[in-house]
């Protein structure tokens, strides 16, 4: 295995487009270090994208809207206050992705690239409206976040192409997020089913939203019709019935060691519920 | 396979080694550099046995690659107590019986000195999820929560 | 003191001193398996089936050993053949023969000079498998028609026209059943299951074998039993076992997992190979998850008749248990332990030991005994809300008492039931009300404690100061428990007594730490030792004082004059004797070498709250409480850790924890990740009350408190559960999913 440190992303691509075998790219190194331990993948040539400049800021544009680098941890994303403030939905979504330890390490860019459908922050950023960009050997493209997974542990990016920051919108007035997932333990565990839910309001109404699933499908979902159910509403007891009837509707999970697809439909319904509720009063501005 | 050189600070000693660029922080902790106290219960970032620290950051040594070291700071259990005297970490648990088999402590001092660092009024709750990544099999971890809110109270008092 | 009179009152049994190793512990320097390296030492890895059950066609290793710094590779062939019994058992084990018999099965082992290449080596070994047909679960391995895993393994115990997987067949009890049933008001008989768990210990196998040409050879080990990793060793590798010298490493916990050798043989069979170099083998989880030994699953029918006031008539339990591809899982244990706390006239057991295509099972804390009360506890909880009954009177109303005949056979001597009942009636958990959702479960269980093989040897150095040799391992405080008993014996202070563990050249045959017998059996061996030394020093007294040995005796760290008619002769202290012992007779030691008579059998009982999430089938654990019988705490701390983590791993058997094997036979979570062992914060504070009946078996009235803790959570969870939800779970683990339905089904009623 050879191991790179580029300088830049246009050479991290570079190595990558040349590689004549497997490549990974090695940010917190939490999923690719442990495929290399269990043997599931060797690379041939090893890419830490850590000695680029920048890899570890988060910073603000002018419009408010934010860009994370590529080596930012769950625990930096966590200390950022102002970012906390403007998506804790994001935030407290990466926040739940392995230990403490893993926190140390583990990315929102990575975790987005191994291609899990039970990543946790995934939803998160989908529902944020989160773009990546991405350097490849033609120059660089924004994607939106929810066009990169393609199935369990595939993405949509072709060989040569990395992701070279995350994208995330001004948050703007009266809005919220969120992120719950469902797990057997309180910690360690990979979503059973994850709910993230991002609305806006116009006085006590719903006038915007989006809401995404994981672990319910191939590939995190972004699910139309569950947001569908909140706009125009006032969040009332009839806006959580659709909502979570909406979210079980697009549900279309398997049986495996972490559920039965009985289990996960009905969970996926009780998260959004539950997750629009905590998205909402965050959005009224009351303290969650 | 080509080694690299590595060129890093472990418990204030500057060190350098070479390394497979495969092997991980910990096996270079392990069977390079003599510090047997950090331990590999899984491998896969699950148990928190190998916890250190890196550049003052919590992080599990098994995910972490050798080369990756260069140039930065690592802490781990040996470090924690320079002297003759412990940290109250280390005391504390000692006096409330917080280990059993042993082999999970070095992590679980390590993971809760960063607590400590962060948080030094912890409540039992904090003491839990910041811990939820150490496992232990021995304790039912009753007396490792209760040495470390003991060990914090102490910390506080002396500040 | 006369051997079978326990005494009160002490100045350091029952305190909570420091334990001796723990400095090392928390500093890092204590060295674990792993922490071993010699000189010219390689390192091993193991090529392992990838099938449930299939044949071994051919092993092709040249690509392995045609990489540069690969010094050996071992299969079946290298070890010797004509093996019988468990010897066979575990040689095939270690590694497969003709079959792979399980996911995980080891069939080749590689030493190279790094731990990579042995890795990278380990793939390249080429298996051409024959796959075979499997199973992996017990009741479909009891159907006639299941695949076979051997053919002609079942004991002369089983009789014809059994299914072929049975091997060995248990039938016991006593009383007319069915007469007892009749007189029953309410007869119930259910069946439950309970899934595999593994012990989970932290610290994976790790061990450096060394073997020359000579049959001479050494090993560092982590286990709980360095003496019978010697004899399984050597049997396995046909050497004489005297020539191997074994030496315990400090362990990360064992739990009963450590007390058999896995991949260790091999470490000596590639040592041989590779010219007598020492071969470092250490377990990743993976390997130690599909490739050690987990406990049992298991499949249990039980039956209890009641009277309306909840006396109990009669009681029957048919019990199915898979141990793996081999003989030797726990069910009998499972039906001995199942009625134990209670007084029955007629009781009947049936057991069924089944193999199937899933690894050995090795002990896990008193095995079988928590399957056991799951089902028998469960069934008396159920029975005792349909009457109207509290679970703690229904209890005292049958619990077996001093002379009682047990379920199991054997009459009982002094237990502390009752006493430990009527603790958890008074605790003040016991009356916390209760809110929506929230349920109290109460369940009883119980482990034998055993004695087994122990040989200890003590020695008083030149200042006075004491060193104990024990073969015991030290896995939750023992050294600390057995200082505290010598030091009261000798009358010294704590701090000058040294106990080491020692390798297996330094005493004669021990018995591992396990069947929660080191603070009872080495603990009184070191008690008997330390006395002998002691006579021996008033013996040195009486000498100088020229009077007869008789008329010294020892009280407080010196010789004295026994009564006023022996003379008048200031104490002589132990550093006087030490310090001038080369001129008095030379050196001043003790041993005690034997099996320990009178193991105090323990009770105890658990009363868990939980909250169940009604929307997603989630159980919390809001107050746990463990109360037991310890007969006495020498070390109360390390009683109460033992208490707290036998209780966490019942609850973490009862929730999430369990071995899920898909349609290919092959394990699906076979790490730490998905094989779910309870974290920080699943869990609350464990209370717990130490129950004292003192055991008049031993010196101390040690009963032994290792395993009992394990047997009430199974059942406590689940009828906490059943309080909570109004719907009982059959089957563990009550995860999430299963609990969900089972609430969702309920609704659907």
């Amino acid at each position: 295995m050879r191991y790179h440190t580029p300088q830049t992303f246009e050479e991290a691509a570079r190595i990558a487009a040349t590689g004549s075998g497997t490549t990974r790219f090695l940010a917190g190194g939490t999923d690719v270090l442990v495929q290399m331990r269990t043997g599931l993948v060797t690379p041939d040539d090893l890419i830490d994208l850590k000695h680029i400049p920048g890899a570890y800021d988060i910073t603000q544009a002018p419009d408010g809207g934010w860009q994370i680098g590529v080596a930012v941890s769950g625990a930096a994303l966590g200390e950022h206050p102002e970012l906390g403030r403007a998506w804790p939905g994001v935030v407290e979504a990466m926040e739940l992705v392995g230990s403490t330890q893993v926190q140390g390490r583990a990315t929102l860019t990575g975790n987005l690239c191994n291609g899990s459908p039970a990543a946790d922050s995934v939803p998160a950023l989908v529902a944020a409206g989160a773009v990546v960009r991405v350097t490849g050997p033609d120059g660089t493209r924004e994607v939106p976040v929810e066009e990169i997974p393609e199935g369990p542990g595939k993405t949509a990016l072709v060989p040569g192409e990395v992701v070279s920051a995350l994208l995330l919108p001004p948050r703007g007035a009266a809005g919220g997020d969120a992120y719950q997932r469902f797990i057997p333990r309180t910690e360690m565990d990979i979503a059973v089913v994850g709910c993230a839910v991002n609305l806006t309001l116009d006085g006590d109404v719903i006038r915007a939203a989006r809401v995404a699933l994981g672990a319910v499908a191939p590939t995190v979902l972004l699910v139309p019709d569950a947001a569908a159910a909140l706009v125009g509403s006032h969040w009332d007891d009839g806006a959580r019935a659709r909502i979570e009837a909406a979210a079980r509707a697009a549900a279309r999970p398997i049986t495996d060691k972490r559920g039965t697809a009985e289990f996960r439909t009905h969970v996926a319904g009780v998260l959004a519920g539950r997750v629009a509720d905590i998205a909402y009063r965050r959005a009224k501005g009351e303290q969650t | 396979m080509t080694t690299i050189r590595v060129t890093t600070e472990v418990n204030g000693d500057r060190v350098e080694f070479l390394a497979d660029p495969r092997e991980t922080l910990l096996d270079v902790l392990r069977d390079k550099l003599g510090l047997t106290g950090s331990k590999e219960g899984c491998g896969t970032g699950d148990c928190g046995a190998c916890s250190v620290l890196l550049d003052g950051r919590l992080v599990s040594s098994c995910l972490v690659l050798g080369v990756e070291a260069e140039g930065r700071k690592v802490e781990t259990i040996e470090g924690m107590a320079p002297g003759e005297e412990l940290h109250p970490l280390q005391r504390k648990f000692l006096e409330h019986a917080a280990l059993q088999c042993g082999f999970c402590t070095p992590g679980f001092l390590v993971a809760s000195k960063a607590l400590l660092e962060r948080n030094p009024d912890p409540t039992e709750e904090e003491v839990r999820y910041w811990l939820a990544g150490n496992l232990c099999r021995c304790t039912g971890y009753d007396k490792i929560v209760r040495a470390v809110l003991d060990a914090a109270a102490e910390m506080r008092g002396a500040g | 003191m006369a051997k079978d009179d326990v005494k009160q009152a002490y100045k350091l049994v029952g305190t909570r001193v420091l334990r001796p190793d723990g400095l090392d512990k928390v500093t890092g320097r204590a060295r674990y398996g792993a922490d071993f390296a010699m000189p010219g030492m390689l390192y091993g890895a193991v090529a392992r089936s990838p099938h449930a059950h299939a044949r071994i066609v051919s092993i092709d290793a040249s690509k392995a050993l045609a990489l540069d710094g690969v010094k050996a590779v071992v299969t079946r062939a290298d070890l010797p053949e004509g093996l019988t019994g468990e010897d066979w058992n575990l040689q095939e084990n270690a590694m497969a023969g003709e079959v792979a018999l399980y996911d995980g099965h080891a069939v080749a082992a590689v030493a190279a000079t790094s731990a990579l290449l042995a890795k990278d080596a380990a793939r390249l070994i080429e298996v051409d498998y024959e796959v075979l047909p499997h199973v992996t679960d017990v009741d479909e391995a009891m159907k006639p028609d299941a695949p076979v895993i051997r053919p002609g393994a079942a004991d002369h115990t089983v009789p014809d026209g059994m299914p072929p997987n049975v091997v060995k067949y248990f039938e016991f009890g006593r009383g007319d059943v069915e007469a007892g049933f009749a007189q029953a008001d309410l007869v119930r008989e259910r069946t439950y299951r309970t899934e595999a768990t593994h012990q989970g210990y932290i610290e994976p196998q790790a061990c450096v074998g060394q073997l020359g040409s000579d049959g001479k050879g050494e090993m560092w080990v982590t286990t709980q039993g360095q003496w019978y990793v010697r004899k399984m060793c050597a049997d396995l590798l046909g050497l004489g076992v005297a020539q191997l010298r074994v030496t315990p490493s400090e362990i990360g916990g064992g739990f009963g997992g450590k007390t058999t050798v896995f991949m260790e043989p091999l470490s000596l069979a590639l040592s041989r190979k590779a010219g007598g170099r020492p071969v470092k083998l250490v377990m990743d989880r993976a390997e130690v998850l599909r490739a050690t030994g987990p406990t049992a699953s298991a499949s249990m029918d039980v039956k209890i008749g009641m009277k309306a006031d909840g006396t109990m008539t009669a009681a029957r339990a048919e019990f199915r248990m898979q141990g793996g591809a081999f003989p030797g899982s726990p069910v009998n244990e499972a039906l001995e332990c199942a009625f134990a706390p209670y007084k029955l006239a007629a009781v009947e057991h049936i057991g069924y030991d089944v193999l199937a295509n899933r690894p050995k099972a090795a002990a896990y804390r008193a095995p079988g005994a928590p399957m056991g009360a799951f089902a028998a506890e469960s069934l008396i909880d159920e029975m005792a809300r349909e009457l109207g009954l509290d679970p703690i009177e229904l209890r005292l109303l049958n619990v077996v008492e001093e002379g009682d005949r047990s379920s199991y056979g054997p009459k009982f001597k002094r237990i502390g039931l009752r006493e430990v009942l009527e603790a958890t009636k008074v605790h003040p958990n016991f009356s916390v009300p209760l809110g929506p959702n929230q349920g109290r479960g109460v369940a009883t269980g119980f482990w034998f404690n055993y004695n087994g093989d122990t040989s200890v040897s003590m020695a008083i150095a030149e200042d006075g100061t004491a060193q104990v040799a024990v073969g015991t391992p030290d896995i939750g405080g023992g050294r600390a428990s057995i200082g505290l008993m010598v030091a009261e014996t000798l009358g010294v202070p704590y701090e000058a007594v040294r106990i080491n563990v020692v390798e297996t050249g330094a005493l004669g045959i021990n018995e591992p730490t396990h069947g929660s017998r080191a603070t009872f059996a080495t603990g009184k061996a070191a008690v008997l030792a330390t006395e002998q030394a002691t006579r021996e020093m008033c013996r040195r007294a009486a000498a100088d004082w020229g009077i007869d040995p008789d008329a010294v005796e020892w009280v407080e760290g010196a010789a004295q004059p026994a009564g006023p008619n022996a003379g008048k002769f200031p104490p002589m202290s132990i550093a006087e004797i030490a310090g001038n012992m080369s001129n008095t007779g030379g050196p001043i030691a003790g041993h005690w070498e034997g099996v320990p008579r009178g193991v105090g059998a323990s009770f105890g009982t658990h009363v868990a709250d939980v909250e169940v999430d009604p929307e997603t089938g989630r159980v919390t654990v809001l107050r746990y409480l463990v109360v037991q019988d310890a007969g006495r705490a020498i070390q109360p701390d390390y009683v109460e850790g033992q208490y707290q983590g036998g209780a966490v791993q019942g609850i973490g058997w009862a929730l999430n924890e369990g071995y899920v094997y898909g349609a290919d036979g092959r394990l699906q979570n076979a790490g730490f990740l998905d094989y779910r062992i309870p974290v920080a914060s699943d869990l609350p504070m464990i209370d717990t009350v130490i129950v004292e009946v003192p055991n008049p078996g031993h010196p101390f009235g040690v009963r032994g408190v290792g395993e009992t803790g394990i047997t009430p959570p199974l059942p406590a969870i689940a009828n906490a559960v059943a309080a909570a939800t109004g719907v009982r779970l059959a089957d563990l683990p009550m995860n999430p999913p299963r609990v969900l339905a089972a609430i969702r089904s309920r609704m659907d009623d």
